[in-house]
């Protein structure tokens, strides 16, 4: 017989569950007693949200399941932005909430909160245990849900009378859900279509997506570009997933993406989506969205396909596996690689008319776009950047030059300010060999700056960039252009004094207005055993270029 | 369009505020939902109407095989089935109007399952039309009550979806 605290503490350990970010509450005392005898790791965060997304960030940067422990009530609900942030994103994580005891479920009970009501359509399943006898079950399957098909968050609510009553433990070796079956390999009639298209189009674009990054299919990708000369683009979740220094590279497309890599889209034969959902940051207008083009769809979740346009050749499949297959049967049938001459020509047009650039600064201020080239000079190839949401987003997707798959960590789906620092002390835990830097702005820093203590407790050093621009800037930038400057409830004209923050909270902090001394304490930066803070000042009224307004198409792109 | 869908599900507790929820989600009207268990009592058989745009409701029907517990979907519409529903009609039964009334309950080969000094109750089973003829018939008596099942479905012939 086993109580219900080492049960899950057992299954954990088969899990091979190495950390658990979290924040205690009394309901789980009983399985903290089981961890104390435990080789898995309890991280306390300072507020559950961050608990969350350090969940999500050690499981984007690891590629392994992340998992989150919280108590009752409110501790459950504070990862409610933590779970959505993940379900959008499509991270594995399983997040356990503690409960009230089963018989005291829905009387109102002292920290007592319907969180699978409350996660129902922020997860990809939730459980509540209501018998022992479910519990190994119940966290087998968490684990196995939140990793195959379309990954994404399970929450496992565990009742206080369940952790601590006993039954005979059986670990389930297999698991066999009847209504969950992911399908892997794409049909191969379907494939073979794609290979004939292939060989016809003339200007085709490769249009990938996060789900490149989460089914590990870069180096397909890199084959079927360089096979067949397609010019490759990015949504900003898919960023990392194909060298930015490659020739064949676009950039980003969408919104902030870049004149030439939207123009390229807009105006290809063939668009070939890979793990991509056609965000409407990515499309703007439908009826406008790329008119000429053949458009094949590979995607591991059949809801995701057609939902905002019609596709041509749908591929229901992991894009890893699709892609290997598809990559054969090109094999089969190329002669020769072809030149495209025609088609780079016009990109190269569309390039030379609106390059990406930036003018020099005022004095006592530092051009942000400069900023983040010089942290990707001086990072290397395999350094993890995470962010935050705003207009240092948007700049840090445009000119940080991404060589990697699993180095960019950023809230793609659901935009969630407050994400960037926790999700780096994910980020560090699974990949302690690596420079980890935060990239954010002086409003999303506050969301959850608490957590550079948390970084410090547990020797996790990293970079915290805040580009203080005094201003929730892209709100603001809004308002510049679609609001004629009325600004409104976006000025942050008293922030704290951000290297005292730093400094009280354990980090190292540091204030820079200045390209050379930028520079200096960077590099410094870089060996720092400790979590460093450094704020740059940056121009209230600097903006992020290009941009499609929201609902418009490339046609009303506004460059400056 | 009016769509008749057949959900197969997992008979545990949160399964239909899940697919509850998918609809509500996209503020789309539920016309009816029924739910009852199969052969197999671990499995229930949940038939939805909704109506809407085709495109949207395939989207649902997407969203719907995604949950987790979820077993089968099927759009019955544009297929062979049949669909019964049951309704229960209190209607004022005035002795002067009783044989009349009890001639249309008898056309419509339905049954009066209580009789009070003042009124029937009528019981009633078949496709929504018939159902609705009914109702529209015994409307001039009085109607004083009505409670619904909603509808059930099944495809045709041998071919089957448990
Ligand atoms: C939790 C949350 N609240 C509000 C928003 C809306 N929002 C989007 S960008 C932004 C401004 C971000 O300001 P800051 O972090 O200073 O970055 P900047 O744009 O100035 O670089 C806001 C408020 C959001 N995305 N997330």
């Amino acid at each position: 017989m086993k109580k219900g605290s080492e049960i899950i503490v057992e299954c954990l350990e088969r899990e091979n569950v190495k950390h658990i970010f979290g924040l205690p509450g009394a309901v789980l005392c009983d399985v903290y007693d089981v961890l104390h005898d435990s080789p898995i790791d309890f991280i306390i965060c300072r507020h559950e949200q961050a608990a969350a997304h350090a969940a999500d960030g050690y499981a984007r940067v690891s590629g392994k399941t992340g998992v989150c422990m919280v108590t009752s009530g409110p501790g459950a609900t504070n990862i409610v932005t933590g779970l959505a942030t993940a379900y959008m994103d499509s991270i594995p994580m399983v997040a356990f909430t503690g409960q009230v005891p089963t018989t005291m479920i829905g009387d109102d009970a002292f920290q007592e909160a319907d969180i699978a009501g409350i996660t129902r359509t922020i997860t990809k399943h939730n459980y509540l245990v209501n018998d022992i006898k479910d519990l190994a079950r119940i966290i087998r399957e968490a684990f196995y849900i939140a990793s195959t098909g379309r990954p994404g968050p399970v929450l496992v609510d565990l009742p206080k009378d369940i952790i601590h009553s006993k039954t005979k433990f059986e670990y389930p070796e297999k698991v066999s859900i009847r209504g969950y079956n992911p399908n892997l390999k794409g049909h191969p009639k379907q494939i073979e279509k794609i290979a004939v298209k292939l060989s016809e189009a003339k200007r085709p674009v490769i249009y990938m997506g996060g789900g490149v990054i989460l089914s590990n299919a870069s180096r397909e990708v890199e084959e079927l570009a360089h096979m067949l000369n397609i010019p490759v683009t990015s949504t900003l979740m898919g960023l990392g997933g194909f060298p930015s220094n490659d020739k064949l590279f676009l950039g980003m497309l969408g919104m902030h993406g870049t004149y030439w890599a939207n123009m390229a889209t807009n105006n290809s034969d063939l668009i070939i989506a890979l793990g991509a959902r056609f965000d409407d940051r990515v499309t703007g207008r439908i009826d406008k969205f790329a008119p000429d083009a053949t458009v094949v769809h590979i995607d591991i979740d059949p809801s995701a396909i057609s939902k905002n346009i019609t596709v041509d050749i749908p591929v229901v499949g992991d894009v890893k596996e699709v892609l290997k297959h598809l990559n054969e049967e090109v094999k089969k049938r190329i002669k020769s690689k072809p030149k495209r001459t025609e088609w780079f020509k016009e990109i190269e047009k569309w390039k030379a008319k609106h390059p990406l650039l930036y003018g020099d600064g005022k004095k006592g201020y530092l051009k942000p776009q400069w900023v983040i080239e010089k942290i990707s000079e001086l990072a290397d190839d395999s350094a993890i950047i995470t962010t935050d949401v705003g207009q240092h987003q948007m700049w840090t997707a445009q000119y940080f030059k991404f060589k990697k798959p699993r180095t960019w960590l950023t809230s793609g789906g659901l935009g969630t300010m407050g994400y960037g620092l926790p999700a780096a002390i994910g980020a560090k835990m699974a990949n302690p060999k690596s420079i980890v830097v935060n990239i954010s702005g002086d409003g999303s820093f506050q969301m959850n700056c608490q957590e550079i203590a948390t970084a410090k407790t547990y020797g996790v050093p990293f970079i915290s960039i805040v580009l203080n621009n005094n201003s929730y800037g892209m709100v603001r930038q809004y308002q510049t252009i679609f609001y004629k400057k009325r600004y409104y409830a976006t000025d942050l004209d008293f922030n704290p004094d951000f290297v005292k923050l730093a400094e009280s909270l354990g980090a190292e902090g540091y204030y820079v207005d200045d390209e050379k001394k930028f520079i200096d304490i960077f590099k410094k930066s870089l060996k720092s055993k400790l979590p460093v803070v450094i704020e740059v000042k940056i121009e209230k009224d600097e903006k992020v270029f290009p941009m499609v307004p929201a609902g418009g198409s490339v046609k009303d792109i506004l460059v400056d | 369009m009016k769509h008749i869908i057949s959900v197969l599900v997992e008979n545990k507790f949160g399964v239909l505020a899940r697919v509850a929820g998918l609809f509500s989600a996209r503020g789309f009207n539920i016309k009816s939902l029924s739910v009852g268990e199969t052969i197999d009592p671990t499995v229930s058989r949940m038939t939805i109407i909704s109506a809407g745009d085709d495109q949207i409701i395939e989207q649902v029907i997407k969203q719907l095989r995604r949950l987790v517990d979820v077993i089968k979907v099927t759009d019955l519409t544009g297929e062979d089935y049949v669909d019964r529903e049951m309704v229960l009609i209190k209607v004022n039964a005035e002795p002067k109007v009783r044989s009349e009334l009890m001639q249309i309950i008898d056309i419509f080969r339905t049954k009066i399952i209580d009789v009070a000094p003042r009124s029937f109750i009528v019981e009633a089973t078949g496709d929504n039309d018939k159902i609705n003829a009914l109702i529209d018939l015994l409307r001039p008596f009085g109607i004083k009550e009505i409670a619904r099942t909603g509808c059930v479905a099944m495809s045709r012939g041998s071919k089957s979806k448990k």
